[in-house]
Order: C-alpha cells, then sequence, then structure tokens
C-alpha cells in the first residue's frame, strides 16, 4: 500500500501567559498570525520542528502540528477548527479578530 | 444563605496562595506544563481555543446578590465584560490572563467562592434544583444536605483521584428539575408512610455511552445519606475502570457489572461504615439547615400584578417566566439569558449587577443558576413583579421566552471548547431568532432544544425535547438529531433521527420538526413531548427527510 502525500503542516500551540493561538515561525518566533507561519512541506522537517516547539514549554502550550495550504499573504488553515483559531468565537467581536476591526 | 465558616475560608485562602505559587513558578520556568496542567486544572483553569477558561463553582447553584456582584467586577477587571453560566450551575470566564488568575481566585474568596473541584476526577460541584427553597412542589430543602455533601467531598482524602469525575444532583420536589437522572448519584427526596428519605439513582450520565440512573434505594433515610454515599463513592473508587477513560464512568461499572451486585456491594460497604459513623454529621447537618433558614417572608397586597396583567408584555412575561411558590402570595421569577440571538447563558458585568440589585430589592439578597442556564430570583413577593419585570427590561433580562423553543441550551462549543466537534452557539442563536421572527413561540408552548458541540454531550443533548449533536463530518459542521428526550422525572434519552444536517440545514430542519407537531398535536394542551410520545418518530422523520427531498428536487 502506497503511503498519503504529505499534506503541507504548520506548528500551532497557545501562549502561555494569555492562551492565545499563535503559529511557529521559519526563523524561531511565535507569531499571533497565522499568515507569519513557517508552511513545512516535509515530514522529516515537520517532526523536527515539532519537537523544537515542544521543547518552548516556557513560551508555549500544547504544540501540534495542523494541515495548511499556501494563501495569498501566507500559510492557510485547511480544517474549520484551525480557521476559527485565527479569529476567534463566532459571539462576539472577541480575541484576534477584534484586534482588526 | 450558608455563609462560609473561618475555616472554609482559610482553606480556600490557603489554596489561593499555593496556586499563587504554582503560576510563578509555571512563569518563570521553575514548573513545566505536565507539572502544571494537573495543578491548574484542580483550580478550575483550562486551556480553550483561543484563551485560558476558568471555570467557577456556585455551590448547588445558589448566588447572593453580594456574589453577583463579586462576579460582575471580575468580568469587568480580568475578563471581557461577561460571564457564561453552565449547565451545571457554574460560571466560566473565557478570557483571562494566566498571570491575573490567582487575583481572580482571591477576589472570588472575598466572597467565599472558589473553583476547587470543578475539574479533574473529583466529586465536582454538587447541583441541585434551582427552585430549592422556594418551590410549591417541594417535600423539603435539599440545599442542606447539599451543602453537607460539598463540605464532605471537598478534599476529600480518599476522592482526590477517582477513575473519573464524579457528578451529584439533588432535588427535594418530585418534579424533577436537576435532571437527577442524569448524574453519577441523583437524590430525590421522597416521603413515604409519613418519613422523609431519598430515592438514591445511580449510574446515569451522557456523554459518548448516554444512560439514564437506576434506583439503588427507593427509600433511604434522610439520616443514612451520608456514609451511604460514601458507601457508592467507595465501591466505584475499586471498581471503576482504570484503564480506558471512556469506561470510566460509574455507569459502566453499573452497566458491566449489573445493578444487583452493586448493590450488594454499596449495602456492604454501608453496613461497615455506617455503624463507625457515629452520626457526627447529623448535629453538622442541623447547623446547615439552621442557615438555609427560609428568608423573614414580606406581607402585603398583591394587586399590582394583577393590574399589570392588562399590559400584554407583562402578561406574556407573568405566563412563561414564574413558578409557583410555596407562599401563595410570592413567586418565583425564571430570568432568562436567551434573548433571542443571544448567546445561551451569558451575562454581561451590567446584567449580573443589575441581577444583583433587583434580588436586594426584591428577593432577599438571593439568587440561582438554573441547570438550564437561567438566573432565577427565588422569592418574589407578587405585589413587587411589575417592579421586578419594569427592571428587568431596563437591563435587557426580561425575555418572555423560559420554557419555549428559544429558551435553548447550548454548550460553548467550537466557539470556545478544545474538546468541540463542531459549534454549538451560533446555532442556538440562528433557531431562537427564526422562531423569534415567526412570532409562534407561545403558540408552540414549552420545548426544550438541547445543543452540544461534541459527543461530550455538555448541554445535555440526549434529554433534550429535540437534541442536537455537533460533529465534524469529512472536515465541515455537521448536526445529528435526537427526538423525543426529557430531562424531568419522566427522563427518556432521545432517539436519533437518522442523517446530521449541515450547518445551513440545521435551522429549517428544526422548523420542519416544530410545524409537523403543530399541525399533528390534537391541541395547544398537547406539549411536543406528549405528541412525540403519542405519534412516535415517523411523522417527524418523514417531515425531516421527506420534506427536505421534495426542497431539492
Ligand atoms: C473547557 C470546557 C469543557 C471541557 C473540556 C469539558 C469536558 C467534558 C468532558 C470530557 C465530559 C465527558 C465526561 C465523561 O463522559 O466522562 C463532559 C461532560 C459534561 N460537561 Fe463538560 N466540558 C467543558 C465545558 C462544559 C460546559 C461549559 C458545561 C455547561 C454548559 C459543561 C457541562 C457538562 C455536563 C453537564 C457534562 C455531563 C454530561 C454527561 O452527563 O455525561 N461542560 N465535559
Ligand atoms: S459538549 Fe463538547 S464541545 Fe461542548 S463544552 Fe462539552 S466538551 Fe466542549
Amino acid at each position: 500500500m502506497s503511503r498519503r502525500p504529505f499534506a503541507a503542516k504548520i506548528v500551532t500551540a497557545n501562549c502561555l501567559r494569555s492562551g492565545e493561538a499563535v503559529w511557529l515561525t521559519a526563523d524561531d518566533r511565535w507569531s499571533p498570525d497565522m499568515a507569519d507561519a513557517e508552511l513545512i512541506e516535509d515530514e522529516a522537517v515537520a517532526d523536527d520542528r515539532l519537537l523544537f516547539a515542544l521543547a518552548q514549554g516556557d513560551r508555549v502550550v500544547g504544540a501540534y502540528l495542523a494541515d495548511a495550504r499556501p494563501g495569498r499573504d501566507g500559510p492557510e488553515p485547511v480544517h474549520f477548527r484551525e480557521a476559527f483559531r485565527t479569529r476567534g468565537p463566532s459571539n462576539h467581536v472577541h480575541g484576534k479578530q477584534e484586534r482588526r476591526v | 444563605m450558608y455563609t462560609y465558616t473561618d475555616f472554609d475560608e482559610s482553606v480556600v485562602r490557603a489554596r489561593v496562595a499555593q496556586f499563587r505559587g504554582q503560576v510563578a513558578r509555571r512563569l518563570d520556568g521553575s514548573l513545566t506544563e505536565d507539572e502544571f496542567k494537573p495543578l491548574r486544572l484542580m483550580n478550575g483553569l483550562y486551556l480553550q481555543l483561543h484563551a485560558y477558561m476558568l471555570r467557577v463553582a456556585v455551590p448547588y447553584g445558589t448566588l447572593s446578590a453580594r456574589q453577583m456582584r463579586a462576579l460582575a467586577a471580575i468580568a469587568r477587571r480580568w475578563d471581557k465584560g461577561y460571564g457564561h453560566f453552565t449547565t451545571r450551575q457554574n460560571i466560566q470566564f473565557n478570557w483571562p490572563r494566566l498571570e491575573d488568575v490567582p487575583d481572580m481566585l482571591d477576589a472570588l474568596a472575598d466572597v467565599g467562592m472558589h473553583a476547587i473541584q470543578t475539574s479533574g476526577n473529583t466529586i465536582r460541584n454538587v447541583t441541585a434544583d434551582p427552585f430549592a427553597g422556594a418551590a410549591a412542589d417541594e417535600i423539603a430543602d435539599p440545599r442542606p444536605v447539599a451543602e453537607l455533601l460539598r463540605q464532605w467531598s471537598t478534599d476529600h482524602p480518599e476522592f482526590q483521584f477517582l477513575p473519573r469525575k464524579f457528578k451529584i444532583a439533588i432535588t427535594g420536589s418530585p418534579h424533577d428539575r436537576a435532571v437527577t437522572r442524569a448524574h453519577d448519584i441523583g437524590l430525590r427526596m421522597v416521603r413515604r408512610d409519613g418519613a422523609a428519605g431519598f430515592e438514591v439513582l445511580v449510574g446515569g450520565g451522557l456523554g459518548r455511552t448516554p444512560m439514564l440512573g437506576r434506583v439503588l434505594r427507593d427509600v433511604l433515610p434522610e439520616a443514612d445519606l451520608l456514609p451511604y454515599v460514601e458507601a457508592i463513592v467507595g465501591v466505584y473508587n475499586l471498581l471503576g475502570r482504570r484503564d480506558n477513560k471512556y469506561k470510566a464512568r460509574i455507569k459502566i461499572a453499573v452497566h458491566e457489572h449489573g445493578i444487583a451486585e452493586i448493590s450488594r456491594l454499596v449495602e456492604e460497604r454501608f453496613a461497615a461504615l455506617r455503624s463507625a459513623w457515629g452520626g457526627a454529621d447529623r448535629a453538622h447537618l442541623a447547623r446547615i439547615a439552621a442557615q438555609f433558614a427560609p428568608p423573614p417572608w414580606r406581607n402585603g397586597p398583591t394587586l399590582a400584578h394583577d393590574a399589570a396583567l392588562a399590559d400584554p408584555a407583562y402578561r406574556a412575561w407573568a405566563e412563561t417566566n414564574l413558578s409557583p411558590h410555596r407562599r401563595a402570595d410570592h413567586a418565583i421569577v425564571t430570568v432568562s439569558l436567551k434573548a433571542p440571538g443571544a448567546t445561551p447563558g451569558d451575562a454581561t458585568a451590567d446584567q449580573m449587577d443589575a441581577l444583583a440589585d433587583i434580588a436586594d430589592a426584591w428577593s432577599h439578597g438571593e439568587l440561582r443558576i438554573t441547570p438550564r442556564q437561567n438566573v432565577v430570583l427565588p422569592h418574589v413577593h407578587k405585589g413587587d413583579l411589575s417592579a421586578v419585570h419594569a427592571a428587568l427590561t431596563a437591563a435587557g433580562l426580561a425575555a418572555d421566552n423560559a420554557g419555549l423553543v428559544s429558551d435553548i441550551v447550548a454548550c460553548p462549543g467550537m466557539d470556545y471548547c478544545a474538546l468541540a466537534t463542531a459549534r454549538s452557539i451560533p446555532v442556538a442563536q440562528e433557531i431562537a431568532t427564526r422562531f423569534a421572527a415567526l412570532r409562534l413561540e407561545h403558540e408552540i408552548g414549552p420545548l426544550e432544544i438541547k445543543i452540544s458541540g461534541c459527543i461530550n454531550a455538555c448541554a445535555h443533548h440526549h434529554v433534550g425535547h429535540i437534541g442536537i449533536l455537533g460533529l465534524d463530518r469529512a472536515g465541515t459542521e455537521s448536526y445529528q438529531i435526537t427526538l423525543g428526550g426529557d430531562a424531568t422525572e419522566t427522563a427518556t434519552l432521545g432517539a436519533r433521527t437518522g442523517p446530521g444536517f449541515a450547518a445551513d440545514e440545521i435551522v429549517p430542519a428544526v422548523e420542519r420538526i416544530v410545524r409537523a407537531y403543530l399541525a399533528l398535536r390534537q391541541g395547544p394542551d398537547e406539549t411536543f413531548l406528549a405528541a412525540y410520545r403519542r405519534l412516535g418518530p415517523a411523522p417527524f422523520k418523514a417531515a425531516l427527510y421527506e420534506e427536505a427531498q421534495s426542497d431539492a428536487a
């Protein structure tokens, strides 16, 4: 059986202090904006970047890999859950979307 | 109302100080998340999708006006100016920063509140009939027993690491407003042959394997309650499965071992415990009960209420939001937190302050949180009702829909919850807005819709007349419907109708169910649930699926 092709990933987590969703950038920062994230096309690199993220426990919590695809301004979410994490809740203009209006 | 003793206060303060140190050590890097997570959960602090969430216990749903004002102040200072009341009679703050949480807990301790045992595999906040101490149909106020259970279970050394969370609900009324059959232990006061006691139910729980509680004892004398409950939890502690968290609740133990075997083990343990107990809890219960003495009732004319009924807005509200009080000249007021389009269970800080002021002025300073995510003013003199209605209207809290189709229970779902598979709040908002626009609510009559954002069933969707479960089907939100559930003394689990509906199909689907009911009911007195029981699922399934097909054709 052939393995499914690797779907591109980003590394994401929540900020330790604020709990806000953050993404790992190519230069090892954590950005509150998914567009800044490093889009990872290779499985071995993804595993490596996740290990790096998991070792950043003094800054972020619960790092994991999520599917992403390239977009106009940078990586974009594939799954609706990850899309919500880039905005905030739908019942109040709170979270990230609050700063955009 | 019960107020904390110095002992309670010092325990809570010590816990806050301890947690303050733990947060500091987490922030300076000396504690890892693996070390810190169990500590924060023990203090009610979760990490959700967009932020931390602090869950605060409202024991048996009773709040003083002073406590409500403290919640408002916390919402303003450390959150975004609102709080979310839950089906477990708790309040959740959705936006705290980690470093602020110890200050929030101190502010709670100032008014005798805390977040202890709102998480983890412990005995959780004991929930109770929100009309306790006020209901006309009540045998006796169950809250002294609830408070005794709270004290007994808080920091109980043997029960800090149970196989899974453990939830106890209690009611003093034959009419069950506390969903006792969906709890690990349900306690229902009964009076048989003149003596008061409790019917003890065990093994209820919804979630992935929904089950209704089974009767373990028909009538347990009240004096035996604490050793008996200790025997149940002790048996569960040994028997409950620790190998699989999906099979760890007591309902699975009851299912796997059978009620007869559970009963044998509990009775055996109870016999041993009872003789060792010595009745110290009895004197203590009497002291607690004294603190739940009824308020000094006000006497006076009720004419203002009768006169106000001429106003259609007041009348519509009075018909749905008032319930019979133990005193004929009083009423229980349900304040709906479900204005159509609002988030079920959310209250702004200003609304909390208004509720506190109204409670101080007209309800002896007392408030309740209900398992249906509303607030109750338990003791309002009928002569004051029109003033209460005017004050609620001014605060945007006079929605006249308690128990109606727009009084929807919804968990936070994927707008907040990290475990969610779909959103629930927008579905609730859209259904409520749709039915408000149709202006059919009062004609439809009592109808409970409950919406959970995943299989954990925090909104109790299995016992909603119409239950909705949000799922992730191949990367899109999909909603499964159950019908015929019942959360009361005639508890029933709803039955699934069939395939789920997409987010943009769920509101019309619910509307088709309701229209089918209106067309088929024998008259306005036949409620949705009664009609469903008479007709069975077939006509509703036809409305759901056949009409949908003909629409598409
Ligand atoms: C961080 C948010 C939450 C998390 C992580 C969470 C998690 C869970 C889980 C895992 C269960 C299933 C337990 C089991 O069956 O063993 C559960 C059950 C439950 N939760 Fe939540 N929950 C959350 C929020 C809420 C809220 C906001 C409410 C009230 C609206 C609530 C009320 C309940 C109730 C009533 C049950 C019992 C359902 C049953 O009978 O099995 N939860 N929760
Ligand atoms: S039912 Fe699921 S989505 Fe809703 S609050 Fe509970 S765990 Fe979260």
